[in-house]
């Protein structure tokens, strides 16, 4: 025992099998996408189960995992691995966080994940690159489970950027389609600049505290004195991460244009898990973040800012799976919100139901699609709810959900985060009602005209089908879990000590109730009609709408950006090439080395005389040289 | 009147002797004759470590000029027949002739 003991730790001998369980549990969809990769990419139907089967297993670990810790409260840390050991000073473990944050992390991962693998079977299927397709959510799982099970900043940045690898590739799997192969290569480099501000904040926190693991730097924290712009610098640098990987503002670009990718991958990554990441890294580190005031001010104000300004760019989009996008960015505007508040608990709740809610509407969105062939332009839907009655009923769940009408899950985590606002910061509460009223209103939209009113394209109408159940039964599990999902209000709880109670009017419940019945209202009363078009929200807001609808011109500004600024340090580099390297340094050397070698050559004449007279000198002047002196 | 004859002198004919060879050398076009005067170099080296060996009564003067005497030797063997098969080749043994080499 006490031998064992000193081998492995004490918590290795305490209860290795569930050690293991943790291991296994990160571990097994890395090995399903190996296998898949290797060995039966030929076979579709093992690929598939393979993948569907590790994502199974993770989930059943989590499930147990997080019961024991529920019930029991036995809470399984392993030991952690020695990894990357550089002299005395740099020592990086490879460890395991099996805390509450990451237990509930954990469940959304794997349960919706399980739920979209299962789904993508229906969707997937007859595509060229279905095994390559399953390989790549496995993948993406294993990379996700080790960002929620990352210990230190040098292991979560790895998942970090392993997770950004598999979401190029799965925007990408369409490939031949240059349009996919563009927003995978914009979704990878534009999240890139965040990482590196990320990477730098890590540095420069390294730099201080001289160690990465969450626990030591949380635990030194208070000793190491620094100085105010120091830690706001800190803050700021690992936030950037977060609003690459979770598509902030001004790197909300990406997430639009990876709706290119298949429509699961829309909702496992680019809505329930990957952009959300953002957020639990903000969680998992706000005792670093929140200290500072400039650093939580900062973050609070980009969260809001990219509610209000997505929000209202989904009012005016046209494709099915863009207005989801932008939906998406606008609710991890609230969740960061939340945390730039101080409410990790709450944006933890909302990560949560709008992993529910979001991948319960792209699936949803994904089964519209098929039923219409891969048509993605509302306008040319319309009227489908009759053909496609499970979608439709769910999807309406979903939506409801995630406008925040009572008492589905979208209305707990909402209010919640409006009512920290309100109680912290006026303008933000605002902005936050305010896109409430949006996202009840483009969902209305978005149902209206996609659901209701006479088929606008008759043909695809006439064909379309309800999808096979493999594609029905997850949109059905997660339609129950949106409506289920607030009721159980001890979640924010679980992740820490309750937050103080707000005492809050019965006014000011009704209001929150009442503003996305608002929303509802108004989109039915401009679209719930035989033949609804956008033309009388045009005609009222004019210029507006044009700016909007051309989201806000960030893509032109970004390209301008590019084309200009950096197409002229282009040039200057170019240039310098040019003319310093490839002429100055390169061809001067080359020129000169030859005519010292033309030079040279002249004094072999070959006159067997002439070198003996030479040689007979220098060697004389060497004896002068060495006697004389 | 018998004088000793004095170190210095010993190494002055040396030295004559050397730079009479190395002139030879300088000066002479005929590979045969350059051949020759690098003889009279090694001999006048000899002249000067023998010199050296009586005025200093050290035997090991004698005994590089020994080996002197039988590296030479052997050099003349090679040098010969470098010599004897370049004039096969090329029907000179002129210096100024075989320049081949050159620029």
């Amino acid at each position: 025992m006490n031998h064992l003991t000193f081998i492995y730790g004490t918590d290795w001998v305490m209860g290795h099998q569930h050690i293991c369980s943790v291991w296994i549990l990160l571990f097994s969809p890395l090995v399903a996408a190996v296998l898949i990769t290797l060995f039966t990419g030929k076979h579709e139907g093992l690929s598939a189960g393979l993948s569907i089967g590790a994502i199974l297993l993770s989930f059943a670990l989590s499930l147990r995992l997080l019961l024991l810790f529920a019930l029991k409260g036995i809470q399984h840390q392993p030991h952690p691995m020695e990894w990357l050991i550089l002299g005395d000073s740099v020592r990086v473990e490879f460890g395991m966080t099996t805390d509450a944050l990451a237990l509930l992390m954990l469940m959304v991962v794997t349960g919706v994940g399980s739920a979209i693998h299962i789904y993508s079977v229906g969707y997937m299927k007859g595509d060229t690159g279905f095994s390559r397709f399953f390989a790549c959510m496995s993948l993406f799982t294993f990379s996700m489970l080790g960002i929620v099970l990352s210990s230190n900043f040098i292991q979560i940045f790895i998942f970090w950027e392993l997770v950004g690898l598999s979401s190029y590739l799965l925007i990408g799997h369409w490939f031949e389609k240059p349009s996919a192969a563009e927003a995978g290569k914009k979704a990878f480099l534009t999240t890139r600049i965040g990482d590196v501000g990320m990477m730098l904040g890590i540095l420069l926190l390294w730099s201080r505290a001289h160690t990465f693991e969450f626990t030591e730097i949380q635990a030194k924290l208070p000793s190491l004195n620094l100085s105010t712009g120091v830690l706001a610098l800190i803050g700021v640098l690992i936030f950037a991460g977060a609003v690459g990987k979770s598509a902030q503002v001004p790197l909300h670009v990406w997430l639009p244009d990876a709706m290119e990718g298949p429509t699961p991958v829309s909702a496992l990554i680019h809505a329930a898990t990957m952009v959300a990441a953002g957020v639990y890294m903000l969680c998992r580190v706000s005792w670093l973040v929140l200290p500072s005031e400039a650093a939580s001010w900062l973050i609070a104000w980009i969260g809001g800012v990219t509610a209000l300004m997505a929000g209202s760019i989904a009012v005016t989009q046209n494709d099915i799976k863009r207005v989801l996008a932008y939906s998406t960015l606008s609710q991890l505007g609230y969740m960061i919100m939340a945390v730039g508040l101080g409410g990790t608990t709450q944006a933890m709740f909302h990560l949560t139901m709008h992993a529910f809610f979001k991948a319960l509407l792209f699936l949803g969105a994904g089964s519209v699609i098929l039923a219409v062939h891969h048509e993605q332009d509302i306008w040319k839907m319309g009227g489908l709810w009759k053909k496609t009655p499970i979608t439709f009923w769910t999807f309406l769940i979903g939506t409801l959900a995630l406008a925040g009408v009572p008492p589905l899950s979208g209305f707990y985590s909402k209010d919640q985060i409006l009512l920290l606002a309100l109680s912290r910061s006026r303008p933000l509460f605002l902005i936050g009602v305010v896109t409430a009223f949006l996202t009840a209103y483009y969902m209305g939209r978005e149902v209206f005209v996609v659901f209701f009113g006479k088929p606008r394209d008759l043909h695809s109408y006439d064909h379309a089908h309800e999808s096979p159940w493999v594609m029905t039964l997850p949109l059905i599990f997660l339609a129950v879990l949106s409506i289920i999902g607030g009721w159980y209000s001890k979640v924010p709880d679980f992740l820490g000590p309750p937050h103080e109670s707000e005492h809050h009017s019965l006014l000011l419940a009704g209001g929150l109730i009442a503003v996305p019945l608002l929303g509802f209202f108004v989109a039915a009363k401009i679209y719930w009609r035989a033949d609804p078009s956008d033309a009388p929200v045009k005609a009222a807001l004019g210029r507006l709408w044009t700016v909007v609808e051309n989201k806000y011109y960030f893509d032109e500004l970004y390209l301008w950006i590019v084309k200009y600024v950096q197409g002229t340090i282009a040039n200057v580099c170019d240039v310098f090439d040019r003319w310093v390297i490839q002429r100055l340094a390169i061809g001067g050397l080359s020129v000169g080395t030859g005519l010292l070698g033309r030079t040279a050559r002249l004094l072999q004449t070959g006159s067997i005389s002439g070198y003996a007279f030479f040689f007979a000198l220098g060697a004389t002047v060497i004896i002068y040289y060495c006697v004389v002196r | 009147m018998t004088t000793a004859i004095t170190l210095n002198q010993y190494l002055f004919v040396s030295g004559l002797l050397f730079a009479l060879g190395i002139a030879g050398i300088v000066i002479r076009r005929n590979a045969l004759v350059i051949f020759m005067a690098l003889e009279m170099n090694l001999n006048a080296a000899n002249l000067a470590l023998i010199a050296f060996s009586k005025f200093n009564k050290l035997v090991e003067g004698q005994i590089l000029a020994f080996f002197v005497i039988a590296i030479a030797a052997a050099e003349v063997a090679v040098g010969l027949a470098i010599i004897v098969a370049l004039y096969r080749r090329k029907q000179t043994v002129s210096v100024d002739q075989l320049r081949t080499m050159r620029l």
